[in-house]
């Protein structure tokens, strides 16, 4: 197992997206994850007939980011949405393993609009342990009460350890404990947006 | 970080890191639902030889907002008052399961000795040791001053930010001022320059070796060096053995002198902002008018003071040094 190559939020390794000297694999490109948002954002209307209620939170790092891309295209098929119904949500004064981690510093928490009574979209990047939208929700319940809370998440890579599920999945991507899923984004690691698996033991 | 003790030797990093944490504490604090999970479980020992009122409740507050549990110790009424030593109300702690130590003592150094003398493994928060250190009292000056000073000039959100080029004026009893020994640290640190304005009697043994200026004359200084803050220190007549005479002539005098008035607030630019780090002693180094400008921030330092505790006890606290941390 070779760590450290795709380690999420450590933004050092690899201009590597196709060509990978790296063990690292490229499962989505930069086309792929365009379309999956796309369908993600049309999910988000058809299952909340029409999106006049939606608020899009994201959490750090990537999902504010992803947040972002999907409210620039709910705004394009849904004029009701409000382009200003989009924030975002840091984690890390709920997780429950603050105790056994390094001291993560505190992200910023924007929540531009009220969120009572609205439907909440909780958007990350992959969806792994649960642990993290779990916390998301605690973090909710202190902000107001939403109507709905939904999840959409780019990468669903199984593992789950609550009885949490995505409402929308990018991609759902079957992996072991020991690869390493990370989710590289133009906006925040200045590559093109890719979605890698490092640590296969094939590779 | 294991403790905070002095502000002399925070690392720039370190204080920006304190800073942005307490900006983001601050902004949980307008919610409806100001309480957040972050430090259930944990013990939180306020212990206070020497008497405070803010600077304990803000301490309080800030830990029971982080859900810690909160024992409060001070010297009137306890074992200590029968003469029980640092030591052995350290092992006591110890033996409680404290998980944090926040010490005000008379004594320069007692939280440092806390800290490194093996009696307890508690992280230990120095909440004024003597004449020494106060460091959340410095760190909330600077969050207050990058606040005004930084965020505003700028329009955006000050994360990140040091004080670079910022000039900040601390006038009056530097010699009783563990504020002031933690400002001039801290504020150097961060990149401001720092004059210390006070009469010479109040000015302690080596002050020229700190990172400073210093001046003996308030108006030359608020007009010739045009100040961004000026940051008013308390009179400490408690510390004066000699009574009040002993350091200068009468309370009028200094008041004249080296007091702030609105007089003198109108030396200052525009966006210059006035700080006390209380109580005040009205009327002394503060006039009311003064103390109560639109450009006085000292209200705002108190609320601040509980933004920055918040953000000391979660550094402190939340963390596990020694795992290795995994993704995820």
């Amino acid at each position: 197992m070779n760590a450290g190559t795709a380690v999420p939020g450590s933004g050092t390794s690899s201009t590597s997206t196709t060509t990978s000297s790296a063990p690292a694999v490229t499962v989505l490109g930069e086309a792929e994850i365009a379309r999956a948002l796309t369908r993600i954002a049309h999910e988000i209307t058809e299952r909340n007939k029409g999106a006049r209620d939606v608020v899009l939170l994201g959490i750090p790092t990537r999902g504010v980011t992803l947040a972002a891309r999907l409210a620039t295209l709910l705004a394009e098929i849904e004029p009701s949405f409000d382009p200003d119904a989009v924030g975002e949500l840091d984690v890390t004064m709920y997780r429950d393993d603050l105790q056994r981690q390094p001291t993560r510093s505190v992200g910023v928490t924007r929540v531009p609009v009220s969120i009572d009574d609205r439907t909440v979209v909780l958007v990350d990047d992959v969806l792994f342990s649960g642990r993290t939208i779990r916390a998301a929700l605690d973090a909710l319940n202190d902000l107001g009460r939403p109507r709905v809370v939904q999840l959409a998440a780019l990468v669903d890579r199984g593992h789950r350890e609550l009885p949490i599920r995505a409402d929308f999945v990018g991609k759902n991507l079957p992996t072991s404990r020991s690869e390493r899923v990370g989710v590289r984004l133009r906006e925040t690691d200045g590559v093109a947006d890719a979605v890698l698996i490092a640590g296969r033991a094939s590779a | 970080m294991k403790h905070l003790l002095s502000t002399a030797d925070l690392s720039k990093d370190d204080a920006i890191l304190l800073l942005d944490t307490a900006a983001q504490m601050a902004a949980t604090q307008s919610r409806e639902i100001k309480k957040l999970p972050t430090l259930r479980g944990r013990t939180v020992v306020n212990l206070f030889f020497e008497d405070s009122t803010r600077t304990r409740i803000s301490f309080e507050t800030a830990a029971k907002r982080l859900s810690a549990d909160v024992i409060n110790f001070s010297a009137k009424g306890s074992s200590v008052s029968k003469g029980e030593s640092l030591k052995d109300t350290a092992l006591t702690l110890h033996a409680m399961g404290a998980d944090a130590v926040v010490v005000r003592h008379h004594a320069s150094g007692a939280p440092h000795m806390l800290a490194h003398a093996g009696w307890l493994d508690a992280g230990v928060l120095n909440a004024g040791d003597g004449t020494h250190q106060h460091p959340t009292q410095a760190l909330l000056d600077a969050f207050t001053i990058r606040r005004h000073l930084v965020g505003q000039r700028s329009g955006t959100d000050p994360v990140g930010a040091d004080l670079a080029g910022l000039r900040v004026a601390i006038v009056g009893d530097v010699l009783h001022s563990r504020v002031a020994r933690s400002n001039v640290h801290l504020l150097h640190t961060l990149g401001a320059e720092v004059t210390l304005v006070s009469p010479p009697t109040l000015l302690p043994v080596g002050v020229e070796a700190w990172p400073c200026r210093v001046s003996y004359h308030l108006d030359e200084t608020l007009l010739q060096w045009q100040p961004d803050a000026v940051m008013m220190l308390r009179v400490q007549r408690e510390r004066m053995g000699g009574g009040s005479g002993a350091f200068f002539p009468s309370p009028q005098e200094y008041s004249r002198t080296f007091g702030l008035n609105a007089r003198r607030l109108a030396f200052l630019p525009d966006h210059a902002i006035v700080m006390h780090p209380g109580p005040m002693n009205r009327g002394l180094e503060i006039s009311a008018d003064a103390a109560d400008h639109v450009r006085s921030v000292i209200v705002e330092q108190v609320a601040n003071g509980v933004a920055v505790r918040m953000a000391a006890l979660y550094l402190l606290l939340a963390g596990n040094e020694s795992s290795e941390r995994n993704a995820l």
